[in-house]
């Protein structure tokens, strides 16, 4: 049977994944796609504490947090269009003034 | 489970119910297949005869092998690809669209439990799989077909195939709103989200004749429902991304040959998909007066029948909505009516107690 | 091996190799598609942890609604293909070792962590093995967790709004609005290319 710390290794090997690919991208969809990717590897040990602790509290987190990743979404992506119309580039290295 | 066929050795470990499962899969899969091909022909037959013309009658007694000239007509013709469309995804978006089609059917149940006339142990349920969260599951397989025609249109790299295929996800996704929340007011009326379990809360009858059908206490529902469902697998009158008129033929285009038959393919399951849930959520699935339950499966199939039927009876007779119109349809109508029904269903259930 | 390791491994090795791929490779349009396979290979896993209905939640809300919302953005802004690592901070030496170490040292943290909570090696059969029915997470989620479900449901009105306030079209003086043939075709339609306003207005679902 597949015991609890498998799935925290593989949770903690997708963070760092997503870790690694929210800093070392240069293209600014692709940093937001790790982004959910780090969510999602958070998501999996919630649910598999909640299983092994007997608890549905895991489920019911993880509800909200892909709930409010959807959120989190919407609005990063409303504003990398915003941006797209400003300086015709995604490379997160291009906004570096806060004077547009 | 005690072990199943006649032939000792290399067979005894597999139990028969495991045996009866995988044929039930590909039987399932064979009857996919062949009503796919049975919906083109009823498609042209049923079409030519509101056109009052014969329909297709040269092959076949009555035509009836017309899809089968149709299928070797179509697996002949070279395979094309435009040079600067992306091959991966290129030939990765007919596959995603049939898959996705064929999967929503791993959850619909077609029958009471049988088994056999004897041949099992156990009685098996005629279906794939009966899961517990099987209404989610066909919303969810619902928004994985988005992807299919998204990536067409996206590989193609044509303007006519971009802009079909963003019509048609645009729409799909805005009606999925409506078929999820028709769906919710079946799930507060059934109060369980398993397809089987809602078939067999319509068992019985009112009045000895009335049958107990979801389709009586939510009319609003169904339509909706149906409704969706068309929009869904953009079916006229909801065609526009695929008119030939306006857009040459929509997402896709640039496709021939047998990947072309794989989005004819998905379409046509998808309706069958259509059909099949409704007929299961709101018209009792396989109950019916007359027959015993063993043979309900021969009503199940009389309604998906019937339902098909009207699918083809729409595309030919009604108009074509245009886009804007239909967009405004789905949000400013549909939508605000799916969620009074379902209030609506939830203050009945909680008043009424039914 | 029990049948459940053979299946854990599975999709492990999916959601790994695709998450691999995501940041790896440079095509966008290919990352959104990979990611959805990695959410599917996580929703297999939380089928394997009794977790059914959080499953099918997560192909229907992340990999069907924000994947969707994701690739029309991608392939609205037409995204061209990058380099892994392009010129910047990234390509002074300095830089690099400073990340590496940082990275090891995050390495090893999680070790570190992860061993310790192996001591406590929780199995199957130490806790209660029943698994959570729908009505039940249902009933929580609205008695126990009611004020959170009320206020993400006034936070998703306030992204779709913020959504749509910052993707719609507005020229100000400052912005510039080049003219692009996407930009162009939006003004026919009420389809899917005016900007944002039908990513923001669906992605919440």
């Amino acid at each position: 049977m597949a015991e609890l710390n498998h799935y925290l290794v593989l949770s903690g090997v997708l963070f760092t994944i997503g870790t690694a690919g929210v800093l070392l991208r240069r293209n600014v969809i692709t940093v937001l796609l790790s982004l959910e990717v780090m969510l999602n590897a958070v998501n999996l040990s919630f649910i598999a504490f909640g299983r092994f602790l007997g608890s549905s509290d895991g489920q019911i987190i993880v509800f909200f947090v892909i709930t409010v990743a959807a959120a989190e979404a919407a609005v990063g992506l409303a504003l990398v269009i915003a941006l797209f119309r400003h300086v015709e580039t995604l490379n997160p290295d291009a906004f570096r003034q806060l004077r547009g | 489970m005690a072990p199943a066929s006649r032939r000792a050795g290399e067979r005894a470990l597999i139990p028969s119910v495991a045996i009866a499962q995988l044929v039930i899969v590909g039987f399932v899969f064979v009857v996919l297949l062949t009503a796919a091909a049975g919906m083109v022909y009823m498609e042209r037959k049923v079409a030519a005869r509101i056109q009052q013309r014969m329909g297709p009658t040269l092959v076949g007694p009555y035509g009836l092998l017309q899809p089968l000239a149709d299928i070797i007509k179509l697996a002949m013709k070279e395979d094309t690809r435009p040079k600067a469309a992306d091959p991966i995804l290129f030939a990765l978006a007919p596959i995603i669209s049939a898959a996705a089609a064929f999967t929503a059917f791993a959850v619909v149940p077609f029958g009471a439990e049988t088994d056999f006339f004897g041949l099992l142990d156990q009685p098996v349920p005629l279906q794939i799989a009966d899961v517990n969260v099987a209404i989610l599951w066909v919303f969810a397989v619902a928004s994985m077909g988005v992807y299919g025609i998204v990536l067409a249109g996206w590989s193609s790299n044509s303007k006519y195939s971009l802009l079909g295929a963003l019509r048609s996800s645009a729409q799909m996704i805005s009606y999925e709103l409506s078929y999820g929340m028709a769906l919710a007011a079946v799930l507060v009326l059934a109060g369980s989200m398993s397809i089987r379990e809602i078939v067999d809360a319509q068992a019985g009858a009112w009045l000895g004749f009335i049958p107990r059908w979801f389709v009586f206490l939510q009319p609003i529902g169904f339509f909706i429902f149906m409704t969706a469902g068309v929009a869904e697998t953009n079916r006229a009158p909801f065609d526009f991304p695929e008119a030939e008129q306006e857009l040459v033929a929509g997402y896709h285009t640039e496709y021939s040959s047998m990947s072309f038959a794989m989005f004819f393919l998905a379409e046509y399951i998808n309706m069958v998909a259509v059909s099949a849930i409704a007929s299961n959520l709101y018209l009792g699935g396989w109950h019916g007066p007359l027959l015993p339950l063993w043979l309900g499966w021969i009503w199940f199939l009389l309604k998906v029948g019937f339902l098909l039927f009207f699918y083809v009876w729409m595309r030919w007779t009604l108009p074509r909505y245009r886009y804007d119109q239909l967009m405004a349809f789905g949000w400013k109508f549909l939508l605000p009516l799916s969620v009074i029904n379902l209030l609506a269903t939830a203050a009945g259930v909680l008043y009424f107690g039914i | 091996m029990g049948f459940e390791l053979i299946l854990f491994y599975v999709f492990a090795a999916i959601a790994i190799g695709t998450t691999l791929l995501v940041v790896v490779q440079s095509n966008p349009v290919y990352s959104v598609l990979l990611l959805i396979g990695s959410f599917i290979g996580l929703a297999g896993l939380y089928v394997l942890l009794q977790a059914p209905f959080v499953a099918v939640i997560q192909i229907i809300v992340y990999a069907g609604a924000i994947m969707v919302l994701f690739l029309f953005v991608v392939m609205l802004l037409n995204a061209p293909r990058e380099e892994l690592v392009t010129s910047g901070i990234l390509e002074s030496p300095a830089t690099r070792t400073i990340g590496a170490m940082l990275a090891i040292a995050f390495a090893a943290e999680l070790a570190w962590a992860l061993n310790r909570s192996s001591t406590l090696a929780w199995t199957v059969t130490d806790v209660t093995r029943r698994p959570f029915s729908v009505p039940e997470i249902g009933r929580r989620l609205f008695q126990d967790y009611a004020f959170a479900f009320e206020a993400t449901s006034i936070l998703i009105l306030v992204a779709m709004i913020g959504a749509i306030t910052l993707a719609g079209r507005q020229l100000t003086e400052g912005a510039r609005l080049k003219s692009r043939p996407a930009g162009d075709a939006s003004r026919t339609d009420g389809g899917m290319a005016e900007g944002g306003r039908a990513e923001g207005g669906r992605a919440q679902l």
